[in-house]
């Protein structure tokens, strides 16, 4: 694998390639040694153009482990921030010798045109791009609902047939898109719910059913049900008149948490906004993943650092 | 090079072929030219011949923004392209809003010598929409203003908008308008549709364009005016145009040669040199801008020149600037999407890209039926040469073009403006060179 | 052409010798564990394990006995090939720690894979030694690495490839070689 920029461009071999070198890398985490020589001498670099503690975090945990040498380098609030920025910055990398970079970026697309501008040699990981995709975070979420459903019996598996609602601001969610692709890969049956404005406005090419009414979603017991997390800057632009209406109506709230089966998985990509999108109640009960959402993120991207930055260069 | 030039064997717009003696800034003579002593002879078998072609849109960014094009530069674009007149618009730094800066626009084009630079001016003062500018002083100016746009920014405020159409008609002025509902298109960064969801680029929608449109056609209706549209590019705004004009409504419109090849996919690649404004759109549109300008609901093909320089191109694409470059292509791009396809013949493509431009323009010397007695505006164009457009192409500063690495049909091999040629065997002629025909042609046509 | 080396009952032959060799050597079953390097050393091991079993009354069950090392992420050729796809790692439910613990793998040559294995050995605990059994050895070593256990020294030219095809992965048991004519 070249570069990760894209659930869309994934097959489904290659997914599952991932996923299973991913349950690999959580046995690693489950040792006392969590740290493997795979990566010794590479260089990784972290680079933020957009706040994200936790996803660079996690980043940084797996490059460790597999003994990368991380750097960390933060563009957001620097000199250059728009225009040109990206290209001397890529160039500084190059200079650098980084093998990879995990690039987080506001706009749309960045990673690509780092990916393709000819640059920088290094292999991209797309760590999130504008409202476009958000790969690792994707394939985090099929991994542990992988290893929910299936446990020590994950490897090898998809997600055939395993029922997902997805609910919230689908338009400006780039966790969203990623997932549409990937858990369509997977097999998995997709229904994405959201109030009118905060959904593409045609969505007709994208594989999933598309519904308003979160009641009639979550009547016949899903497999699992993501929440998405709702920005309060959306409510100032008019995309729903307040978060009471919100949470009334496409929140997970007690009642709607009471009335699903207790097989059920609830996820959220966090970090969450209790009692907008997602009661207490739901967010902390053992139907919950989000606590294991964050360790399968170092596992995951541990898989994806691997496939990237082991083998020769050029390495389709 | 003496002021005599016999184009011999040139196939007309209507098909038939002709000799052109050229002489004095005019066209002397048409037909069968036994011999013109002294004559540079251009062998044009296989050429056609239009009248120089007139751009009702094009963004030269002198004064201000000379790094991206300068008026020598973009009207060098201009002639490689066959272009002999430009109007340029009025988003230079200062704001064309002044008979002082529509004057030296002017001044500079006519020093340079490649083409007549005809200068647009600003409706608004600094283009921000708020207060008329001195729109009257403009057309008295040397420059005889006539033609008035915000290009870039929408007249949005209707009431404005009104007085501007209302403002004009005391001088046969014509507002072009930049179609774009400023608040429907906050942040927009591709067409929206089925394709901005999947790339999460910000949506501009459509009905953004087609209701300013639908707007200034009532308007221009209610005070008895003319409107022009510019870079029409939906299909939506074709039918609004098309009921205008059936409705009596003085209305024009124009396209670009970009939409009226190029969708909205190119845009999956990120790569920012697809990036414009008005957005690409999807393939109906395109086929319906076609058709429109087919049967004369769009009148004109407008370049919407807009060079930038590198750093605003390779980037990621939010941040990237809006705009193509164009003049130097146009005319092959109309010839794959118009003629090879059988929509408009030669005579068509000089209606549109000559005749009817300069028409909305009210330019005087340009536009014009190569006939005896008509000014020496001349292209001659190869409509068989065939190959990749390549950067060797590009004459002006910036190198923006979508179509660097396409196959493009045919390319220009002379261009003659005033009675001399700007291009020759497809080679811009040097600055100097060019610079000292204009100052003669001047003086001599001051003696005549 | 490949030309067989190894038949079915050679291979056999050679696995019960190791297997009796190992019972020798750590006197009896106890405080064993046999650990297979992915992929047909996995198979090998299992295959030791179960002759021990049968061969020594008092010896834990195959499941308990013998496990799998993958050395995928303690390779020192990883980026002069193609990526490599990791195997399970599966260590039998006593651990490593204070055990004998034997590495079975089909071919020895190198030394690399098991240079690997022993640091990933390391990183999993402290076994009180470690013993290398393989089916092959072909010599070349790069390493100062031997085994305690061969099934069939097999000298070969550096440019020959030596294949091992066994039952449960490949639907026979046969070794060959191929290239020797070149
Ligand atoms: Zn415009």
């Amino acid at each position: 694998m070249r570069h990760l920029l894209a659930t869309r461009d994934l097959s489904r071999d290659e997914a599952i390639e991932l996923l299973d070198i991913a349950e690999d890398m959580a046995a690693v985490q489950e040792r006392e040694v969590k740290k493997l020589p795979t990566l010794r001498g590479k260089t990784v670099v972290n680079l933020f153009f957009e706040d994200s503690t936790r996803t660079r975090i996690s980043f940084e945990a797996a490059a460790k482990r597999l003994s990368a040498d991380v750097i960390n380098f933060s563009a957001k609030g620097s000199s250059v921030s728009k225009g040109e920025s990206l290209k001397d910055t890529a160039q500084t990398l190059q200079a650098m010798g980084a093998d990879g970079v995990v690039v987080r970026h506001p706009s749309s697309g960045a990673p690509l045109v780092l990916a393709t501008s000819g640059w920088i040699d290094a292999g991209v990981v797309n760590a999130g791009d504008g409202t476009h995709e958000h790969p690792t975070q994707a394939l985090l979420d099929a991994f542990t609902m992988r290893r929910r459903l299936h446990g020590a019996a994950s490897r090898g598996r998809d997600l055939d047939g395993v029922r997902i609602v997805i609910v919230g601001d689908i338009l400006h969610s780039r966790v969203a898109r990623s997932n549409v692709w990937l858990l369509d890969t997977l097999g998995a049956d997709v229904t994405l719910v959201a109030p009118p404005t905060l959904l593409p406005v045609d969505p007709s090419g994208w594989p999933a059913r598309i519904g308003y009414d979160l009641d009639a979603a979550l009547a016949p017991a899903p497999d699992v049900v993501m929440m998405l997390r709702v920005q309060a800057e959306r409510m100032h632009a008019a995309f729903f008149p307040n978060s009471r209406e919100y949470s009334r109506t496409w929140g997970l709230d007690d009642a709607r948490f009471d009335r699903l089966p207790p097989t059920t998985m609830v996820m959220h990509p966090g970090p969450m906004n209790r009692g907008l999108e997602i009661a207490a109640r739901a967010a902390d009960s053992p139907q919950s993943t989000v606590r294991e959402q964050v360790a399968n993120g170092v596992s995951v991207r541990m898989a994806a650092l691997y496939l990237l930055l082991s083998g020769e260069r050029g390495d389709a | 090079m003496s002021g005599r030039i016999l184009v011999r064997g040139a196939t007309l717009p209507g098909g038939e072929r002709a000799d052109l003696l050229v002489e004095g800034g005019v066209i002397a003579e048409i037909g069968g030219i036994a011999d013109a002593p002294g004559a540079h002879v251009i062998d044009a078998d296989g050429l056609i011949a239009l009248p120089g072609l007139v751009d009702l849109h094009t963004h030269l960014r002198e004064p201000g923004y000379e790094q991206s094009e300068t008026v020598l530069t973009g009207t060098q674009a201009a002639a490689a392209g066959g272009y002999t007149a430009v109007f340029a618009m009025a988003n230079t730094f200062p704001v064309a809003d002044t008979a002082g800066v529509v004057e030296q626009e002017q001044r500079l084009g006519r020093t340079a010598g490649y083409a007549t630079v005809q200068p647009i001016g600003a409706v608004t003062v600094g283009l921000e929409g708020e207060q008329l500018a001195e729109l009257g002083a403009m057309a008295r100016s040397q420059a005889n203003v006539r033609v008035f746009s915000d290009d870039g920014f929408c007249v949005a405020d209707p009431q404005l908008m009104r007085r501007a159409l209302e403002y004009v008609k005391a001088f046969d002025g014509v507002i072009a308008q930049h179609a774009q509902e400023p608040r429907l298109t906050v942040g927009a960064q591709m067409n929206e549709g089925a394709l901005s969801g999947e790339l999460g680029l910000a949506g501009w929608p459509a009905v953004a364009e087609e209701s300013i449109i639908a707007r200034d056609v009532l308007l221009a209706e209610h005070v008895g005016s003319r409107l022009h549209v510019c870079h029409l590019s939906t299909a939506g705004s074709v039918e609004v145009v098309r009921w205008a004009k059936a409705r009596g409504i003085d209305v024009t419109a124009e396209v670009t040669p970009h939409h009226l090849l190029l969708t909205e996919e190119l845009v999956a690649t990120y790569d920012a040199r697809y990036k414009v404004n008005p957005p690409l759109r999807r393939a109906e549109d395109v086929q319906a801008l076609r058709a429109a300008l087919a049967d004369g609901t769009i009148d004109i093909v407008a370049t919407d020149h807009a060079p930038h320089p590198v750093e605003a191109k390779e980037c990621e694409w939010d941040a990237a600037a809006n705009g193509m470059v164009g003049l130097e292509s146009a005319l092959s791009v109309v010839h794959q999407a118009m003629v090879e396809t059988g929509l408009l013949d030669w005579a068509g493509v000089a209606r549109v890209m000559s005749e009817t431009p300069a028409r909305i323009g009210r330019l005087a010397g340009h536009g014009t039926a190569l006939a005896a007695g008509a000014p020496a505006e001349v292209t001659l164009y190869d409509p068989s040469a065939a190959g990749e457009f390549d950067v060797a192409r590009l004459a002006g500063r910036s190198a923006n073009s979508p179509y660097l690495g396409r196959r493009l049909p045919g390319r220009v091999v002379a261009t003659l403006h005033s009675g001399y040629a700007t291009v020759l065997d497809g080679v811009v002629r040097d600055a100097h060179e060019v610079a000292g025909l204009a100052a003669s042609a001047s003086n001599g046509g001051a003696r005549g | 052409m490949a030309r067989a080396v190894l038949s079915r009952a050679d291979i056999q032959r050679g696995l019960t010798r190791i297997s009796h060799e190992i019972l020798e050597s750590n006197r009896g079953a106890s405080d064993l564990v046999i650990l297979g390097i992915p992929t047909r050393g996995v198979v090998l091991a299992r295959r030791i394990a179960e002759t021990i079993a049968r061969i020594e009354a008092e010896a834990p069950p195959p499941a308990e006995l013998a496990g799998s090392l993958d050395v995928t992420m303690y390779r020192d050729d990883l980026a002069r090939t193609r990526t490599r796809t990791p195997a399970p790692t599966q260590l039998p439910p006593g651990g490593i720690d204070g055990m004998t613990v034997v590495l079975v793998d089909d071919v020895l040559y190198s030394g690399r894979t098991i240079r690997a294995a022993l640091d990933a050995l390391a990183d999993l605990g402290r076994p009180r030694a470690v013993r290398l059994a393989v089916l092959v050895d072909r010599g070349h070593r790069e390493f100062p690495i031997r085994a305690d256990f061969v099934g069939k020294n097999l000298p070969s030219a550096k440019h020959e490839r030596i294949n091992v095809r066994l039952d449960e992965i490949d639907g026979e048991d046969a070794v060959t070689i191929e290239g020797g004519d070149a």
